[in-house]
């Protein structure tokens, strides 16, 4: 008992009607419902349509296609009505492109034309969205249209073009060989390797000059990396107000600033190695043991003042600024890779992918009572490099 | 229907003019005849296409108003929130664009999502390519411009949103050079090299500005018209399907077809961009602020496309190496370079690693469907897996706040998954290609099922199966099983071994061949075993060819099968 | 017979007596105590019985995890010194009184109204002092300088609240909330005390002109429309690239499909 059916259009109701393939060609979807319920039926003949000669260039050309059936008065029907879908999308395109211009010419933007009392950010956005609606909408009606024509208006045409080999006849290639042989013949390429290496030889300082002409794109990086602009007895100056800062002003525990270096409060180049963070602890919570690296002395309760610590504010890992301080777990966290410092034990890296804790900035208070460096840092801050050590 | 029209004198009399010149008639007549296969999956390196296109125009606007520079002004414009601060002036021409300058707020969205698209259609489009096996012989010319075209896309984006000098994009600019600055012996000349000095100087942006708008966009336009001329010259692959065969491409002509399509194409990834820059706000720079280097917000992510290497650094332990007065920062270097390598070293490799372990040197026009390539499907998979989890892990601090995860835990999930990951995905992707193999064979012989219930005399109930049509079949059977090698290795055409498969090289190449080769083969006599195939396993003497039915297969009788 | 004398013994003149008194209490009270410390919001001198209304209703809902005299207990730390800014800031946002011990409180409805809450600082703020509730005149955000406010918030806010006050996360769990909904009293009050994990922001560092100035920003920057569309969050690049792969790769998808999809020629391929 076979449990498979021929299928051969003559069963009754059990014959799955409609499309006889149950299963699609991978990758295009499903037969869908006719777009706007009616297109034009193949008109051609299907691939039968295809190709007959084969013109020199091996692409199947043919000569002429058979004649494209004529349409049916349904057909005629169809075509007609979608083409005035084609021509609304076109229209409507017209309309919306014009639309575009108006709102460009009467929407101002900016306070020199919107007049006192004008609000920038409703102007943008109302220009904004009138110009962007309009046209993305001539946009989307210019695409529908096309699409719509191709679908709807033109007749359904499959040709089969051959492919020729990209692979040259041996005849060809042995032609291209012999062509290749006989003019290095000519130019003793082979024959004069004097000829060849020296040509060689004088190329070679062209070649190495446009590397050489970079060389005035920047100095040379020295020690520059090794300091600050933080020298004794500089103070430290709050960011923005660019205020000096006593331990009074800064008393509350769990305090958290951005300093400056005095005298550079406006300079980013120094700034992107010099800005520090001060944090201020309860007592007894700061223990900062003594650290060196080497002979060098770089961490100590010495450097701090009453309880409160500076530390750099630029992360060990790559640089970005570590600022985000939680007090009560006295974690410093850089949010752009996560490296973690605890700043009550000066400031030793806990996660993340930094490899060296924060240097920290020897402070002391001077004899007016503000905060100021007793030097620079004793390492150099921010992102490790080759020759750091 | 014939049409009845004449043609106007102005085109006949331009064609003749120009033919008089060209010698264009024959080959613009085959251009106008020559078939682009039509699948929705190849149009997916048109939007990249588009995307660039329309990057170059509003780039044009944009740089009518954008002033490179980084010299210092103090802000009295229209934003007037920020009255009165020092930014540079980059920062106060792209403020003056969005808010001063009609239709410039449009533009400047418009040209950064197209941006985003670009990316994420290239991705998609490489995607595409490998689990079909496109990039094959004679098409690995196309694969590897391709990889080049992604690598400098990845660049231009970065330079193209850093030149706003803004907090965000400053931010990033710093971990370039930190990054920079890690490598060792040239580091600190290559980074004090580009930013003439100490970060961030004030050459940057113009530095940028020009690699940005002249430099890559012309590489870009070469390699993107090398990529077309290649495509057009060999001619795009095609999906298995009736009457599509290694030596022909079917479809409909280039005029008026695929004009039209490709036009309707193109101005609806136009208006998806507008529409974008309409609704959905991207970069509000005035939001970040210009650039201090104090500052810093939380959520700091770069563009998606760099997420990958985000997500690796975030990834990374503290690795360290320190010793004779230098530092070897590998926590730095490492993600730098490692991830990003990996990924697009592995895809530039993959085809030539793939003929060497297949030994397959034939010309393949027509694609692979990708459960019949389960180990370059599985490779695939892994990939992007790989792939995935830098990249959720690059958003590790927005994916903490918004789904309340802690923050290392995600960090430490990823650390896990980046192994773990990859393996699954590799394991998984290729039972189910095999799985999917064994279903394909399985409606090759016992046909599709129907639908229809019978009852038998003997009152069992079975489903009625039908046979496949041959449109169908054709894609079915459309299956190139990898030869096995035997042992020592394959031949050129000439009849001269290839080196040994001795030593080790040509052990990991004899096992590779076994990976590549393990495919379900269609057995024409059905029964036997389980549902009635076998797999060839490794060490199988007999090479499989093609997958060829006997004839006469179409309609079998099969008492046992139920088809389920 | 004078003025008072002839109406002392109405009713009224009993209440009048009492009220006088409690007045000058009050004064007496308000002159000889004195909130300490640095610089401090000034505020009008609590009266008496704000602060017996405030350790009663201290006394039935925050003494079980504060203790009785606020000097703390495991369950909560003590509030002597916290002052009525604290107190101010944690019970109108509804942190507390707190859903569970230790868990990071969120923003919920208050259970306090306006006049509790200014007696609970009353309280607490008569134990030990510390931070008072700044006036309407330290938070008023006209004529601010929203640039510094720019400038100061970047460098101290928003790593943890975000360059838009959209918020962010924190380690092991918690996080930097939004800004949103926080009145410029509140926000004032959360610089001033630092509440949970969040430093403190004293006069001394940020002085009260500062703190307008970056109150005015967060207000600006939260109520401004977003010209370009919809704000995808605030968050950056995260979102922007989930909407360009979801949005618009898959918007653009189904557009290749229909461009592309075949109509099955529905006439039988000759027999099968």
């Amino acid at each position: 008992m076979s449990d498979i059916e021929e299928t051969d259009g003559s069963e009754g109701a059990e014959v799955a009607s409609g499309p006889v393939a149950p299963h699609r060609v991978i990758g295009t979807p499903p037969p869908a419902p006719r777009l706007l319920g009616g297109g034009t039926e193949p008109a051609a003949a299907g691939s039968e349509s295809a190709v007959s000669s084969e013109s020199a260039g091996g692409v199947a050309v043919a000569d002429h296609d058979e004649e494209l059936r004529q349409p049916t008065e349904a057909e005629i029907q169809r075509g007609n009505r979608a083409e005035k879908v084609v021509v609304a999308c076109f229209v409507i395109a017209f309309l919306a492109g014009c639309g575009f211009i108006a709102a460009y010419i009467g929407l101002p933007v900016g306070l020199d034309r919107l007049g006192p009392g004008g609000s920038t950010l409703d102007a943008a956005l109302r220009s904004n969205l009138a110009l962007g609606t309009s046209l993305s909408v001539a946009l989307l009606a210019l695409g529908l249209g096309a699409l719509l024509w191709v679908r709807l208006l033109m007749p359904e045409v499959e040709i089969v073009e051959e492919r020729h080999e990209l692979q040259s006849a041996p005849a060809d290639r042995a032609a291209f060989a012999e062509t290749f042989k006989q003019g290095a013949g000519y130019s003793q390429f082979v024959k004069r390797p004097l000829v060849r290496r020296s040509l060689i030889l004088g190329t070679l300082p062209l070649v190495a000059a446009p590397l050489v002409l970079l060389r005035d794109m920047g100095p040379l990086p020295g020690t520059s990396l090794r300091h600050t602009v933080w020298s004794p007895g500089r103070r430290l100056l709050v960011y923005g107000t660019n205020t000096p800062i006593t331990p009074a002003d800064f008393s509350a525990p769990g305090s958290m600033i951005t300093i400056v270096p005095e005298g550079y409060e406006d300079d980013p180049d120094a700034l992107v190695k010099a800005g520090v963070i001060l944090i201020k602890f309860r007592p007894g919570e700061l223990d900062i043991p003594v650290r060196t690296q080497g002979s060098t002395l770089v961490g100590t309760m010495n450097w701090t003042v009453d309880n409160i610590v500076a530390y750099s504010k630029i992360c060990t890992h790559i640089g970005c600024p570590v600022a985000l301080y939680e007090q009560t777990t006295h974690h410093i966290l850089c949010p752009c890779h996560q490296s973690t410092f605890d700043a009550s034990t000066g400031a030793t890296v806990i996660f993340g992918p930094a490899a060296r804790p924060l240097p920290q900035l020897p402070m002391t208070v001077n004899t007016d009572g503000y905060l100021v460096a007793k030097s620079d840092f004793t390492q150099p801050v921010g992102p490790s490099f080759w020759e750091r050590g | 229907m014939s049409d009845n029209f004449e043609v106007p004198k102005a085109l006949t009399g331009t064609g003749a003019w120009l033919d008089d010149r060209f010698h264009g008639a024959r080959g613009v007549r085959v251009l106008m005849r020559k078939v682009f296969p039509d699948h929705w999956s190849f149009m997916l390196g048109e939007i990249a296409l588009w995307s660039f296109v329309i990057l170059l125009l509003t780039g044009t606007f944009l740089s009518l108003f954008f002033v490179p520079s980084m010299n210092d002004v103090v802000y009295h414009g229209s934003y007037v929130k920020l009255d009165g601060i020092k930014m540079s002036e980059a920062y106060q021409s792209t403020l003056n664009i969005s808010f001063d300058v009609r239709g410039g707020l449009l533009m400047r969205q418009i040209h950064h999502w197209a941006a985003d698209l670009f990316m994420a259609s290239l991705i998609i489009h490489m995607l595409r390519v490998f689990f079909t096996g496109a990039y094959r012989k004679p098409r690995e010319i196309n694969w590897l411009i391709g990889i080049g075209l992604f690598t400098l896309g990845l660049l231009e984006g970065l330079f193209g949103y850093s030149l706003p000098d803004d907090q965000l994009s400053g931010a990033g600019l710093r971990i370039l050079e930190g990054v920079l600055q890690g490598i060792p012996i040239v580091g600190t000349y290559l980074a004090f090299f580009l930013f003439g000095g100490g970060f961030p100087g004030n050459v940057i942006v113009p530095r940028l500005y020009i690699l940005h708008v002249f430099l890559i966009p012309g590489i870009l336009l070469a390699l993107i018209t090398a990529h077309l001329f290649i495509m057009f010259h060999q001619k795009h692959t095609q999906m298995p399907a009736k009457g599509n065969t290694e030596k022909n491409v079917v479809g409909a002509p280039f005029f008026p077809y695929f004009l039209a399509k490709g036009g309707a194409w193109f101005f609806f990834i136009f208006a998806a961009l507008v529409l974008l820059a309409t609704f959905a706000e991207i970069n509000p720079l005035w939001l970040y602020g210009p650039y201090t280097p104090l500052a810093i917000s939380s959520a700091s992510q770069p563009d998606f496309y760099m997420g990958l290497l985000e997500g690796s650094l975030r990834i990374m332990p503290a690795w360290e190496i320190n010793g004779f007065g230098h530092t070897l920062t590998l926590s730095v270097l490492i993600p730098a370079l490692l991830p990003l390598g990996l990924v697009l070293g592995g895809a530039a490799a993959w085809p030539f690693f793939e003929q060497w372990a297949t030994g397959d040197k034939a010309f393949h026009n027509i694609n692979d469907r990708p459960r019949n390539a389960p180990v370059r499907t599985a490779t695939g998979m892994a990939t992007i897996t790989f792939y995935g989890v830098m990249w959720a892990e690059g958003a590790n601090d927005v994916i903490a706040d918004k789904l309340q995860i802690p923050l290392y835990t995600i960090t430490w999930i990823a650390r896990v998954m980046i192994f773990v990951g990859p393996a699954i995905a590799f394991f998984v992707t290729k039972r189910i290609c095999l799985g999917l193999q064994r279903k394909d064979n399985e409606t090759l012989l016992h046909g599709y099922e129907s639908g229809i219930i019978r009852q038998l005399p003997n009152g069992e109930y079975i489903e009625v199966h039908r046979p496949v049509n041959e449109e169908a079949r054709a894609v079915l059977e459309a299956k190139r099983p990898t030869a096995l090698m035997p042992g020592s290795g394959s031949e050129d055409e000439n009849g001269i071994p290839a080196p040994s498969s001795k030593g080790l090289l040509g052990k990991a190449r004899v096992r590779a061949n076994r990976a590549f080769a393990e495919t379900v083969v269609l057995e024409s006599d059905g029964h036997g075993h389980g549902n009635g195939h076998e797999e060839i396993e490794a060490g199988d003497e007999h090479p499989v060819g093609a997958g060829q039915l006997p004839a006469g297969d179409a309609a079998e009788e099969d008492t046992g099968s139920r088809g389920l | 017979m004078s003025w008072i004398n002839a109406r002392r013994r109405r009713p009224v003149a009993g209440y009048a007596a009492l009220v006088l008194g409690l007045v000058v209490v009050g004064l007496l009270y308000g002159a000889f105590t004195r909130s300490s410390g640095s610089a401090q919001a000034s505020s009008p001198p609590a009266s008496q019985s704000d602060i017996n209304t405030g350790k009663d209703l201290f006394d039935a809902t925050c003494s079980s995890c504060h203790g009785l005299d606020a000097q703390g207990t495991s369950q909560g730390p003590s509030l002597i010194g916290a002052g009525a800014a604290a107190v101010n800031f944690q019970v109108s946002t509804g942190r507390m009184p707190a859903k569970e011990v230790g868990a990071e409180n969120e923003r919920k409805p208050p259970v306090f109204n306006a006049q509790q809450i200014a007696e609970l600082g009353d309280y607490v703020a008569s134990l030990g002092g510390g931070p008072t509730v700044p006036d309407a005149q330290q938070v008023a955000t006209s004529g601010a300088n929203t640039a510094l406010g720019e400038q100061l918030f970047s460098a101290n806010c928003a790593q943890c609240h975000g360059f838009a006050g959209a918020g962010g996360a924190l380690t092991y769990g918690k996080d930097a909330p939004p800004l949103t909904e926080a009145s410029p009293t509140q926000i004032y009050e959360a610089m001033l005390t630092g509440p949970e994990a969040m430093p403190v922001f004293g006069d001394g560092s940020i002085n009260p002109s500062a703190k307008r100035d970056i109150i005015a920003y967060i207000v600006a920057t939260r109520k401004e429309p977003n010209p370009g569309g919809f704000s995808l969050g605030r968050t950056g690049p995260v979102t922007e690239g989930l909407v360009v792969f979801l949005g618009g790769m898959g918007f653009l998808v189904i557009i290749a499909m229909w461009i592309t999809y075949k109509r099955r020629d529905p006439r039988p391929q000759g027999t099968e």
